[in-house]
């Protein structure tokens, strides 16, 4: 169950946008979630549709795989939608149900809201699909760089991420082997109110902790013993540098950013009621 | 009275780029009181196919009979299966999570619904039966030595009093009077009980000195299945497929060949030395 | 001068109660005496809990002397300025293969240790290659280490050690949780490595067949080297062995067992093909 979600996982290919700079990517991304919220009308949608597609076919990821990512996320759609759809009221009633009436405000509340959440969880997969969780960690240690200078410790934070990033799949799978020890212990994880569930947890969490402590000792001293000393004076494998398609990317999506900001405040185009 | 496999096939994450075919067409029985090892290298389907005689994992097709009865029926009680059949993981010391060895011992047969006097009789026998030593049994498991934890650990599971008690490399990181002191309790266990003990081993060494039958697993498939020294007659094929006869094999072997008329069966040092003193002796 | 050398080295650590008070020493090493000289390969053996790991982390300073001294390379580790000397000459390879490796890619894993000792990029990656080709793991450079099996681990951790330039290599159990195949694959490893690179090599374990090639094999009990020689010298004594939780290898084992039941073979065989000789010549 567990390997199904696809969030957050890294799709390895030979791509441009699999070559970008991290930094490039988080920044474009924020500009692109932005951009969903600057969405007035049906040009502006149209055309973040045309970025997102083009972005995906340029990254080599195929599109059943970026879809598969959007499944957990459909009981949350679903209940947005449905709220939407029925709660918001303005403009002429198209029909009723029972006592719930849609209007035409709620039905265009309603898709474009389900329009931005599936464009977010598409846009913000396609980078980590693109993207390394190191060179991820890279790119946010790069970024925050600055605040350095207010005493927020980068280094430690992006190494932490990092190294979380490493070990959950160890700690899932070895969640998995001790809930199948105890159940072989006759332990009972399903049935029971909320207490008892509690506290059937406790004989999984204790060992699950014993490890991750006994891990976080082992790893601390394998770093130690390879001369780990903080970020002062390490120099990277592969230092963050700007290339040439880097700055087309960025030019290319504020590009689309104030695109979607003008046709917004001067565009005045409407389809049915979109 | 017997576990019993037809036909038994497993596929991991069917339908997804992981899609593997873990177990194929597995087929066997083995009778109540039998000591049965399996061997096979990482990835044989060894894990997969212990993880089925308790019903922690289940069959993408074939039947299952513990003591004639299907366990994938309807309506079949996996929880007494579970009772029935012990399974101690690899390991087994990082499952451990009470206050001390005693209540950690207790867990299996609390789960089984028994009253605190019987869990801790019951407790106590096991501990004994591993050879724990008592002075320890009020001691936090966490403070115990790793050879003590092991202990505790296949006590935890023996305190529910399985008739099939299965071991996922019982000896795995221990040194090697621990690992000798282990697999012999093991063997006394199963002589004074009258358990059905399998074995799941890396070492081809303790697995000759111990069970009466082996099987070997590879590729998902079951390979050979017979008395160890049958097996290990096809060391060469054993190496195929990343394996090894005892090295008390290659020593008779390299002994025949050198013009010693040995017999190559032998797999154990005792036996090896019984031999080679016949040998000379008749010149 | 030595590589590794120490004088009557202790090592303590504090006991204490549930308030956190000391209540008294627990003393993990009893004056050590060891030396190890460049280009050597030398093994430690032990039961667990014998202090060979301990002593092990001395070597790389992770834990510094009570009282005695240790030396790496000439350096005192105890010396602070020295610490970094220290870390960067003799490089650890731990048990737990999972628990070792940092980088989410196998070849950014191999890059940490340059990177910390602040090498120039360009320089990096020509140490991250040479180190993943030495070890043969180069084809799986932009691969996962979670999908490596538990050999292919530890070979990796060995090149992310080889990419430090060290003199010598710190191996504490690093088959303990390997199958037979995993083990036989580090070991070849290593043997590669001290054969081209000349590395020094001091290998922690309590498999016997490993330490066979050693040019010296120390034996620790109870924070002592009790034991101190040749495989051959080390392994003649079964007896004693057996007293320190230890075993011999089988052939050594076959070959003590014939001469108990009379014949007159020598003591401390270590090989079958001596094994085979010795008895060629009875017959």
């Amino acid at each position: 169950m567990i390997r199904d979600i696809t969030i957050g996982q890294y799709y390895p290919a030979k791509s441009i946008l699999h070559r970008l700079d991290p930094r490039v990517k988080i920044v474009c991304t924020l500009l692109f979630l932005i951009s969903l919220f600057l969405n007035k009308n049906v040009i502006s949608y149209a055309l973040a549709t045309v970025f997102l597609f083009c972005v995906i076919k340029l990254s080599k990821v195929p599109f059943k795989f970026i879809m598969k990512g959007l499944k957990p996320i459909i009981m949350i759609l679903m209940i947005t939608v449905v709220l939407n759809l029925f709660l918001t009221s303005g403009g002429d009633v198209l029909f009723q149900v029972w006592k719930l009436k849609v209007t035409e405000e709620g039905l265009r509340t309603a898709v474009y809201m389900a329009i931005r959440l599936i464009y977010l969880i598409m846009g913000s997969s396609l980078m980590t699909f693109t993207t390394t969780p190191n060179a991820l960690t890279d790119g946010i240690e790069k970024l925050l760089h600055p605040l350095n200078k207010i005493k927020v410790p980068v280094h430690e934070i992006a190494m932490m991420m990092s190294i979380a990033l490493r070990f959950i799949p160890i700690l899932l799978e070895e969640t998995d082997k001790i809930m199948k020890a105890q159940i072989a212990r006759g332990a009972d994880l399903e049935s029971g109110n909320i207490l008892q569930k509690a506290k059937s947890m406790i004989p999984i969490l204790v060992p699950l902790f014993v490890s991750a402590f006994r891990r976080a000792n082992d790893l601390a001293m394998a770093m130690e013993s390879r001369c780990y000393r903080g970020g002062d004076g390490r120099t990277k494998m592969k230092p963050l540098v700007y290339g040439s398609s880097d700055r087309i990317a960025y030019a290319v999506t504020w590009g689309y950013l104030i695109a979607v900001f003008l046709i917004g405040r001067f565009v005045a185009v409407k389809l049915w009621i979109f | 009275m017997s576990i019993k496999l037809e036909n038994i096939n497993y596929i991991y994450s069917p339908d997804t780029a992981y899609q593997k075919h873990a177990l194929k067409n597995v087929s066997l029985e083995i009778e109540q009181g039998q000591f049965v090892g399996i061997i096979g290298h990482t990835g044989s389907g060894k894990s997969t196919l212990i993880q089925h005689l308790n019903g922690l994992i289940k069959a993408t097709s074939g039947a299952l009979y513990f003591e004639g009865k299907n366990i994938y029926e309807d309506g079949y009680d996996m929880k007494q299966l579970r009772n029935q059949v012990g399974l101690v993981f690899q390991y087994p010391e990082h499952q451990l999570f009470e206050v001390d060895v005693m209540s950690d011992v207790c867990f299996g047969p609390k789960n089984q619904g028994l009253s605190k006097e019987e869990c801790e009789q019951r407790a106590r026998e096991a501990l004994n039966l591993v050879g724990f030593p008592e002075k320890y049994y009020k001691q936090s498991p966490f403070d115990l030595s790793g050879g003590q934890k092991r202990r505790a650990a296949i006590a935890g599971v023996l305190a529910m009093h399985p008739k099939v008690l299965v071991l996922d490399e019982p000896t795995a990181g221990l040194d090697p009077r621990g690992r000798d002191e282990i697999l012999d309790q093991i063997a006394h266990l199963h002589k004074e009980t009258e358990m059905t003990v399998i074995l799941v081993s890396h070492s081809m060494e303790d697995v000759a000195k111990y069970v009466d039958r082996l099987i070997v697993m590879n590729k998902g498939e079951k390979m050979y299945d017979g008395a160890p020294k049958e097996v290990f007659t096809h060391y060469k094929e054993l190496e195929k497929v990343g394996l090894a006869a005892p090295q008390v094999t290659y020593i008779m072997h390299a002994l025949s060949e050198s013009g010693l008329p040995v017999n190559t069966d032998d797999t154990t040092i005792m036996e090896a030395a019984d031999e080679i003193m016949r040998n000379l002796k008749h010149d | 001068m030595e590589m590794i050398q120490t004088k009557d080295l202790i090592f303590e650590y504090a006991k204490h109660d549930e308030e956190g008070n000391i209540i008294g020493k627990n003393r993990a090493i009893d004056k050590a005496n060891i030396d190890v000289e460049p280009g050597s390969f030398i093994a430690i053996l032990g039961h667990n809990g014998s202090g060979k790991s301990t002593l092990a982390k001395h070597m790389n300073a992770i834990l510094v002397p009570s009282e005695g001294t240790m030396w790496v390379n000439g350096k005192d580790t105890k010396d602070p300025d020295e610490l970094w000397n220290v870390r960067q000459s003799a490089g650890m390879v731990f048990q737990n293969p999972d628990n070792q490796i940092i980088g989410t890619v196998v070849e950014e894993d191999v890059g940490f240790g340059p990177e910390n000792l602040g090498v120039p990029t360009d320089d990096i990656w020509k140490r991250v290659e040479d180190s993943l080709k030495a070890v043969g793991m180069i084809e799986y450079r932009s691969h996962s280490p979670n999908k490596l099996s538990g050999g292919q681990k530890q070979r990796v951790a060995i090149a992310g050690v080889i990419a430090m330039h060290p003199k010598c290599i710190v191996l504490d159990e690093p088959t303990a949780m390997l199958d037979p195949n995993g083990r036989k694959e580090v070991l070849r490893t290593v043997e590669e490595l001290r054969k081209k690179e000349k590395v020094t090599v001091l290998l922690i374990t309590h498999y016997m067949e490993e330490v066979i090639d050693a040019d010296k094999v120390y034996v620790m009990d109870s924070g002592q080297v009790v034991m101190e020689g040749t495989p051959r010298e080390i392994f003649s004594d079964v007896e004693t062995l057996k007293k320190y939780r230890l075993d011999v290898p089988q052939v050594t084992m076959l070959a003590d067992e014939l001469r108990r039941r009379g014949l007159p073979i020598a003591k401390g065989i270590l090989r079958t093909e001596e094994l085979v000789e010795a008895l060629c010549q009875l017959n």
